[in-house]
């Protein structure tokens, strides 16, 4: 196909993969422009696994088109392994050898000479923080410092495109945020990457675009502020402690929608401080107490209980209802 | 490079990282190495004054050691091979071999490098257990070329059961069930020449100890080493060699191969 020719971007079209009758990718398009972040969004069991094993040559699609950096998958695949990094789910290093032999296994299989060798993988130590754990064998690294040597492995041959696998799935929160800032840094240089997370805070922050795979199909797609456009704004949620204040408040606040089993009162509002201070101020002035307020932002959550069906909200959150408001 | 560089060079790091494997798991091949060992002294010291009075009038248990050797040189690569298997499938099922799937480096690197490097562990061990038989009064009457001979039918028939052990650490589908099959391999040379003349079995049983492919190959060493002829022996031992290595190449191959359709997890 021609449309990834000269660009080191991603392009599928109509990828479909069936695992006997379960059909995992029905269709899935998606379009990933060089040196941008897409994140695949789904909670398990999607197929966005199955999406990545496709596009990094490792499973054969059933049928559609793809290529990646200009080499289509299909028929190119060596052309295809020779420009890609892939950080799986699952940690792929050698658990018997060191951090620094793992990485000179790399350098040695990309062919660098033994003082290029060296010197990247000097580089990479430092860049992911393993200098000082770089001669221990792997038994005595933490889940982290195993991501991390998993990416650096990953970068060894400076590779254009990255696919990662669900790349924080595991990590505490600050190995979580050491992940995110490496990735980001990855973009900034040009290199595009492709990541699948089932976690919707990850993609907004780290996610030029997002695409939100739902039943093997790719159910929305866009930007975090597109996203979030379409779906209802924000608003203030205004609870009282009895039923004539809540109509009170009900009759001074128009726009606002009163839920008389809950006492509470949803007004719009764009969560702004200078809203909340303006609608507090007509209150006060009405004399109408409030007894505590829930500010709601529109967020990916939002987007994504919108856009897929109950079940995932459901398998999700344990059942919450879809458009539940959040404790700011 | 050319490609034939580039399957050199891809493959000669696969076996460097073998070997480190070898060396950092000790414990296993320490206990591949110890078994036929323990079969030696078991074999000579307890049963060997028994077993040798069949084979001549003079000190049965020296006759006995110098007639049990090849049978336990084959035990040592039966008890290497499995190790081989071991290693394969915790490589298949770990995630490191989808690292290597990802890269464009020679694909067959990766078996390369675990049948060269079980290639020199089992050379190796067998240079063990040869040394230890040894220093316990093995005695050999081979000129040069007849130990460079049976060194050369052993090495054969190594590599045509590591690439058999390939392929079962391939097909097995948990690194427990790749460390049990390759176990049958053991029983083999026992149920051939290689402990006992074959001649003094019962008639369905000597029929397969003397069609299965350890008794030429068990035959063929002990004539080397006991500077005796070993008339046709050589030739079956080869050739039972060559195909089991043939089939068993193409047989891990397309196992190798067929994984990528595998489905993930």
């Amino acid at each position: 196909m021609s449309s990834g020719t000269g660009s080191s971007g991603i392009v599928a079209r109509d990828v479909c993969k069936a695992f006997g009758d379960h059909l995992v990718l029905d269709k899935v398009s998606l379009t990933v422009k060089e040196g941008s972040i897409l994140a695949l969004l789904g909670p398990n069991g999607v197929g966005k696994t199955t999406m990545v094993r496709i596009l990094s040559t490792l499973l054969p699609a059933d049928s559609g088109s793809m290529s990646v950096a200009g080499h289509d998958v299909t028929t190119d695949p060596d052309g295809v392994r020779g420009v890609i990094g892939v950080t799986g789910q699952f940690s792929a290093v050698d658990n018997l050898l060191t951090g620094t032999e793992n990485l000179r296994l790399m350098t040695d299989l990309r062919h660098f000479g033994r003082d290029a060798g060296r010197r990247r993988i000097g580089e990479l130590l430092e860049q992911f923080e393993l200098t000082d754990a770089a001669d221990n064998p792997l038994s005595t690294y933490s889940g982290g410092m195993r991501r991390r040597l998993d990416l650096a492995m990953t970068l060894v041959g400076e590779p254009r495109v990255i696919f990662l696998d669900e790349p924080t799935t595991g990590l505490d929160p600050r190995s979580r945020l050491t992940m995110w800032k490496i990735v980001r840094e990855l973009a900034s240089r040009g290199v595009t990457v492709l990541l699948t997370t089932q976690y919707l805070d990850e993609a907004d922050q780290l996610a030029d675009r997002i695409a939100v795979l739902d039943q093997g199909r790719i159910v929305v797609e866009g930007n975090p502020s597109e996203l979030k456009s379409r779906i209802p704004g924000g608003h203030v949620r205004l609870h009282f402690a009895d039923a004539g204040r809540l109509r009170s408040a009900a009759q001074l606040l128009e726009t606002g929608t009163p839920h008389n089993d809950q006492l509470v009162l949803e007004v719009p509002a764009d969560g702004s401080v200078d809203s909340l201070r303006a609608l507090l101020d007509v209150l006060h002035r009405a004399r109408i107490d409030v007894e505590r307020l829930t500010v709601h932002t529109a967020d990916l959550d939002d987007v994504f209980f919108a856009v897929t069906g109950s079940h995932v909200a459901r398998d999700l959150d344990g059942g919450r209802a879809p458009q539940g408001a959040h404790q700011p | 490079m050319t490609d034939l560089a580039y399957i050199l060079s891809d493959s000669r790091v696969m076996l460097r990282r073998n070997l480190k494997h070898q060396l950092r798991y000790p414990s296993m091949t320490l206990m591949l190495i110890g078994m036929p060992i323990v079969f030696l002294l078991l074999f000579v010291y307890v049963f060997g004054g028994q077993l040798g009075a069949g084979l001549g009038p003079h000190d049965g248990r020296a006759a006995y050691l110098d007639y049990v050797v090849p049978g336990l040189l084959l035990i040592t690569v039966a008890s290497a091979v499995q190790g081989t298997s071991i290693m394969v499938a915790m490589d298949m099922t770990g995630g490191i071999i989808d690292r290597f799937r990802t890269m464009a480096i020679a694909r067959a690197s990766v078996l390369n490098g675990h049948v060269i490097g079980s290639l020199l562990q089992t050379l190796g061990a067998m240079a063990i257990v040869v040394g230890v038989a040894l220093g316990i009064g093995y005695h050999v009457a081979a000129a040069p070329l007849q130990w460079l001979g049976a060194i050369g039918i052993l090495a054969l028939f190594a590599f045509a059961l590591i690439w058999l052990a390939v392929a079962l650490g391939l097909a097995a589908k948990s690194v427990e069930t790749a460390s049990n099959t390759p176990m049958i391999l053991i029983l083999l040379p026992i149920l051939g020449s290689g402990f006992v003349p074959t001649g003094t079995m019962p008639a369905g049983l000597r029929q397969f100890a003397e069609y299965q492919p350890f008794t030429p190959v068990a035959d063929t060493v002990r004539g080397l080493l006991s500077g005796s002829p070993i008339g046709s022996h050589a030739f079956v031992a080869i050739g039972w060699s060559v195909g089991i290595a043939v089939v068993s190449y193409f047989w891990a191959i397309s196992l190798y191969n067929r994984r990528r359709a595998a489905e993930p997890k």
